[in-house]
């Protein structure tokens, strides 16, 4: 009986460091964001938040800004991943070939991934400005030239587009370095002898045996996509602005940043928290949906 | 054998071209950080008049009141270290005892870790930036603005990921292991800090090379608990709050960019080997 009782409190003392700083800083802020998405709430001190219903969910669907937005966040978010795993799987493909200095090009493919999303946001912003019309000008192409691409609202995207791929696919790369390591050579080996070619190799034997790595790149970047706030700050703090529906609308500022300007710019913390909630909702459906079909896919394989 | 050679040579080109261009933003932050004001704007693209001018920069950049170069590498390299080595140690209690413990209570606080794994950030800041000011207001512990405050966040924001890869890994560890030392006499804390702890050795390694990457290179989490330009400020703050300004002076913004790198860049060239090891041997969990 003293025994137990001594397991359980070694239990409760080992559990009770990393619990109690989870629970503080995620658990219950998330219910506090579910019952002031229901308020008026403010975030000033000492004023007590009114009960106000499901009124900032309702302001938010007739809001042309968030609509706007979430269309964006969603293109952004495809082609951010299509990019990346391109990108990726390229890169993972040559570093795992027999090519001289294959450690050098891994390390110096996975360095952007050093380079946090805001200092990147900057640097890309600089090339985009500047470098790209100066190398337009220096091979004498007028279109490159005159190419100012953060002053359009669906380059901006791509510009953002290619600023993400540029970071985050060498950590990407790592994942399906790991999983083409793992695809036994003795079958590649055996049905090269067999006859197989390339593509027949790649699609019958190397693709199902790294099913397992896709699920987990396309979850990671699916999310990473979805939530990006700080390449953007940077490299375009929302601009230029574009025309939707009638209204004037900023064409990069994507979901992550719509809520925090809602927020913080416009101080509407309740109509904020309540995009936030909303950008979860979807955010669980579309990555669970994702991997749960991933998954399935897996199994076929 | 002549095709395999074409085959191998143009795989390698390929390769080559591929790494010029990742690598060609770091060029262009090199070149131009050497440049004075008026050389950035003329030329973006040739190479700096006198390299000297590199030096000039660093110190101008060193000594600017709001990137507080030395201070905010220190404030960095300070929550950095703490959290990583917080996070993974307490993550790494927390999930042996529930490994170990089979019981409801156990399944459920691990699913209570694992849901935080799919709860965006975004959906919690606010009211955790509202919660810190309340802990101070009742308990007088100041949250917002401080050092503590903000590593006491990546171990509850660490927390989810590390519970999970520590938890995989720790089934596959042999329970006759434990029982053998409780025999010899070991306490449960024994057991965990001089057996299961050395064991997870490598899962630790990966474990503290991504939140490394991650805390180092944060933005939006220290924005909001220690604020940009206060006295607390870590390096993505201080990039914020110096080349954030209406007026953008190219020239300092790309030095202060290589700085900013600079120290995690080289700890990766450091550390490059362990790096790609734990990378890739992490990654397939």
């Amino acid at each position: 009986m003293k025994k137990q009782k001594k397991d359980s409190l070694v239990f409760w003392l080992f559990l009770a460091p990393a619990l109690i700083s989870f629970v503080v800083v995620v658990i219950v802020p998330f219910f506090m964001g579910i019952y002031y998405s229901m308020t008026d709430w403010t975030a000033v001190a000492g004023i007590t938040p009114n009960w106000v219903g499901l009124d900032n969910y309702k302001d938010m669907f007739s809001s042309l800004e968030f609509r706007y937005s979430f269309i964006r966040t969603f293109i952004f978010t495809l082609i951010s991943v299509i990019s990346i795993n391109v990108v990726a799987l390229t890169f993972a493909f040559l570093v795992t070939r027999e090519i001289r200095f294959k450690n050098f090009y891994r390390a110096g493919f996975f360095i952007p991934n050093l380079i946090g999303g805001l200092v990147l946001g900057y640097i890309w912003q600089f090339i985009f400005k500047s470098v790209i019309p100066a190398i337009g000008g220096l091979l004498g192409i007028n279109f490159l030239k005159e190419l100012l691409l953060l002053s359009d609202p669906n380059l901006t995207l791509f510009g953002l587009i290619l600023a993400f791929t540029w970071q985050y696919a060498g950590y990407i790369m790592m994942i399906y370095v790991a999983a083409l390591l793992n695809v036994p050579q003795e079958l590649l080996e055996a049905s090269e002898i067999d006859g197989a070619n390339f593509w027949q190799k790649l699609w019958n034997i190397t693709v199902p045996m790294i099913a397992q790595a896709f699920t987990i790149t396309s979850f990671l970047t699916l999310i990473n996509s979805f939530k990006q706030y700080d390449i953007i700050v940077a490299l375009t703090n929302g601009g230029p602005t574009d025309l939707y529906q009638g209204t004037v609308v900023n064409s990069t500022e994507l979901l992550a940043m719509h809520i925090y300007n809602i927020a913080f710019k416009y101080n509407r913390m309740a109509e904020g928290q309540a995009r936030a909630i909303i950008f979860f909702l979807v955010l669980s459906v579309v990555s669970i949906g994702q991997v749960y079909y991933n998954k399935k896919k897996e199994v076929e394989m | 054998m002549g095709r395999k050679k074409i085959v191998k040579g143009l795989l390698t080109l390929v390769t080559i071209v591929l790494f010029l261009l990742t690598i060609f933003p770091f060029f262009v932050v090199l070149i131009n950080s050497a440049k004075a004001s008026l050389e950035i704007i003329t030329d973006p693209i040739a190479f700096p008049a006198k390299w000297s001018q590199l030096f000039t920069n660093i110190k101008t950049i060193w000594t600017n009141p709001s990137v507080k170069y030395a201070s905010s590498v220190y404030y960095s390299a300070i929550i950095t270290a703490f959290s990583l080595i917080l996070i993974a140690v307490t993550s790494a209690m927390a999930a042996w005892v529930l490994v170990r413990r089979k019981s409801r209570s156990s399944t459920i606080i691990f699913l209570i870790f694992i849901s935080g794994l799919i709860i965006p950030f975004q959906v919690v800041m606010f009211p955790l930036v509202s919660l810190f000011r309340n802990i101070y207001e009742v308990t007088g512990i100041r949250m917002l603005r401080t050092v503590h405050g903000m590593i006491f966040a990546y171990i509850g924001f660490g927390a989810p990921l590390a519970v999970f890869m520590f938890h995989g890994f720790i089934k596959s560890i042999p329970f006759e292991l434990e029982e053998a030392a409780l025999i010899d006499g070991c306490s449960k804390p024994q057991i965990f800090f001089k057996i299961i702890l050395p064991i997870l050795k490598p899962i630790f390694v990966t474990i503290s090379i991504l939140n490394a990457i991650w805390i180092w290179n944060d933005f939006l989490l220290p924005s909001l608990i220690l604020g940009v330009g206060q006295e607390v400020q870590t390096i993505p703050l201080a990039i914020r709050a110096f080349a954030g300004s209406f007026v953008k002076q190219w020239d300092l913004i790309m030095t202060a960019v290589l700085m900013a790198a600079f120290p995690i860049i080289i700890g990766f060239i450091i550390g490059q080997k362990h790096i790609i090891k734990g990378m890739v041997s992490g990654s397939i969990k």
